[in-house]
């Protein structure tokens, strides 16, 4: 099961500068540790120290943002795109 | 001649605190938190002064000793201001709503009257400002709609490339009132939130100035300047409550920073302002987690006519949480048909016709007075955020002509129940 992980500018300092990932995982939660595998320093950018993702950071399975799913459990199908995008606000 | 001295030293993550250069840049490169301004206050004691203040601009400038001015010349930097004299807006007493709620010292902080008939004018004149100071010729948002047109109004006056995505079901007034200004306006099919999104993905790649976005921390540091207004309006004084509406929850939460950037400076004394939100029931992530208790905001998909406050993933809504909590204010919400009577109320009490998230504020006023929330004799001041003028659709059902009569005298007299006159 292979996702495309796309990178946030300020997180490329970790993947070597690439805009985008293919890593494993059948999870979000695995996605990310396959992410950390590949790039290591990866996961606590984007995850907290209790292992939750951080309050600043949104991530997407294709356009469903994880939140109203099954959060770091929400399933990532075969050749989905998983975003990870800081959040932001306006108004 | 009023100069003001630029006292920002950098840019500092709010979550965990790693600071960063002056740059047009919002998240942390670490854990992407939002960065903040941060100011040289030491410098500032005894140099910026209520007289020094008061010898400014009428406009959101006269405060730019607190604003976000980024270094060099002096001339440059007025060269730079992208300013079409927002801010300054009146507050003025509200006794005939105030005793119609059951509030004997109400004031209405009116920011209707800004230039493009919204607060967003405040931020906008402060981004844009900025931007050109860091380069950029493009000016960018994500908007609920009263951005858009203040973003659009404001880079058409200092020649900047406008680029503007909305919502497409947003209200036609404010459509219309920002495509007259000649941006590109690209309506998204998609929420608020969907736009805020694609607009996050596209701020990093075309090097234009999104002021929401990577201009962020600069855009947020003009809406300081209600509450700084609100204060020297005040007669330099501290009211006992605020009641300000939130969608992201930035406007709020700046609010509250200026209280205490005034105490710290000592041009106010230090005395606590109970500083509380209101939102729509039917878009209410951050008054969810303050009743709720819990702490975590869960963002929702908004169903309000109040759509400028329809932001499902408010990412001030923490500080919001905290600044309520730190002032001692509260949070509540009401419904759509609540926010209409709100609207009704102000316009028919004070003469002002604020647009939806007006009558938010105004609902929410009324239900912490009735639950004695708000002290009777408390100094209250509540924010209206924007004009009515652009959110007609929510009004029209329950408003319109009271009679309609052929140019009669005979039907005027019986349409109004007249006698003839003496």
């Amino acid at each position: 099961m292979t996702a495309t992980v796309r990178i946030p500018t300020p997180l490329r300092s970790a993947t070597g500068g690439a805009a985008t990932v293919a890593v494993d995982g059948t999870t979000v939660g695995e996605v990310v540790r396959s992410l950390d595998a590949a790039h290591p320093g990866v996961a606590e950018r984007i995850l907290d120290d209790n292992g939750r993702v951080r309050r600043f950071v949104n991530v997407f399975v294709d356009d469903e943002d994880i939140r109203f799913a099954g959060g770091l459990e929400t399933a990532v199908p075969d050749g989905a795109t998983v975003s990870i995008i800081p959040a932001v606000a306006g108004g | 001649m009023f100069l003001p001295v630029t006292y920002v030293q950098a840019l500092q993550c709010r979550e965990c605190g790693r600071r960063v250069d002056v740059a047009a840049t919002h998240a942390c490169g670490f854990c992407f938190g939002p960065l903040e301004v941060v100011y040289d206050y030491d410098a500032m004691r005894g140099v910026v002064t209520r007289e020094r203040i008061a010898a400014g601009p009428p406009t959101l400038w006269r405060y730019a000793d607190l604003l976000p001015v980024l270094d060099g010349p002096a001339d440059a930097r007025d060269a730079a201001r992208v300013d079409l004299g927002a801010g300054f807006t009146p507050l003025v007493p509200a006794p005939r709503l105030g005793a119609t709620i059951g509030l004997d010292d109400l004031w209405i902080k009116n920011d209707t009257l800004n230039p493009t008939g919204a607060f967003k004018d405040r931020v906008v004149s402060v981004a844009l400002t900025a931007a050109r100071r860091l380069g950029f010729d493009t000016a960018a948002c994500a908007s609920t709609g009263n951005l858009a047109q203040s973003v659009a109004a404001h880079a058409a006056a200092s020649g900047m490339r406008a680029i503007v995505l909305v919502p497409s079901d947003l209200e036609q007034a404010k459509i219309l009132a920002t495509a007259v200004y000649g941006p590109t306006l690209v309506a998204v099919k998609g929420t608020y939130d969907d736009v805020n999104r694609l607009c996050g993905e596209l701020a990093d790649a075309y090097g234009w100035a999104f002021v929401n976005v990577n201009v962020r921390p600069f855009y947020a540091e003009g809406s300081k300047t209600i509450g700084f207004e609100i204060a020297e309006q005040l007669g330099w004084r501290l009211p006992d409550q605020v009641v300000a509406p939130m969608a992201s929850g930035a406007m709020l939460v700046k609010i509250e920073k200026a209280f205490r950037e005034l105490i710290n400076l000592e041009l106010v004394d230090d005395r606590t302002c109970r500083v509380s939100g209101a939102q729509a029931s039917g878009c209410s992530p951050i008054t969810a987690a303050y009743k709720g208790g819990g702490g975590a905001i869960l963002p929702v998909r908004p169903d309000t006519i109040a759509k400028s406050l329809a932001i499902g993933d408010p990412a001030d809504g923490y500080y919001a949480l905290e600044a309520v909590d730190r002032s001692g204010g509260v949070m509540e919400d009401v419904s759509d048909p609540e926010i209409i009577d709100g609207i009704k109320l102000l316009a028919r009490t004070e003469g002002i016709f604020g647009e939806t998230a007006a009558g938010v504020t105004i609902a929410v006023l009324h239900k912490l007075a009735a639950q004695g929330r708000i002290g009777r004799g408390d100094r209250t001041v509540a924010v209206i955020s924007g004009t009515g003028l652009k959110t007609t659709d929510a009004v029209a059902p329950t408003v319109g002509p009271t009679f309609e009569i052929t140019a009669s005298l005979d039907e005027f007299q019986a349409a109004l129940s007249l006698q003839e006159p003496a």
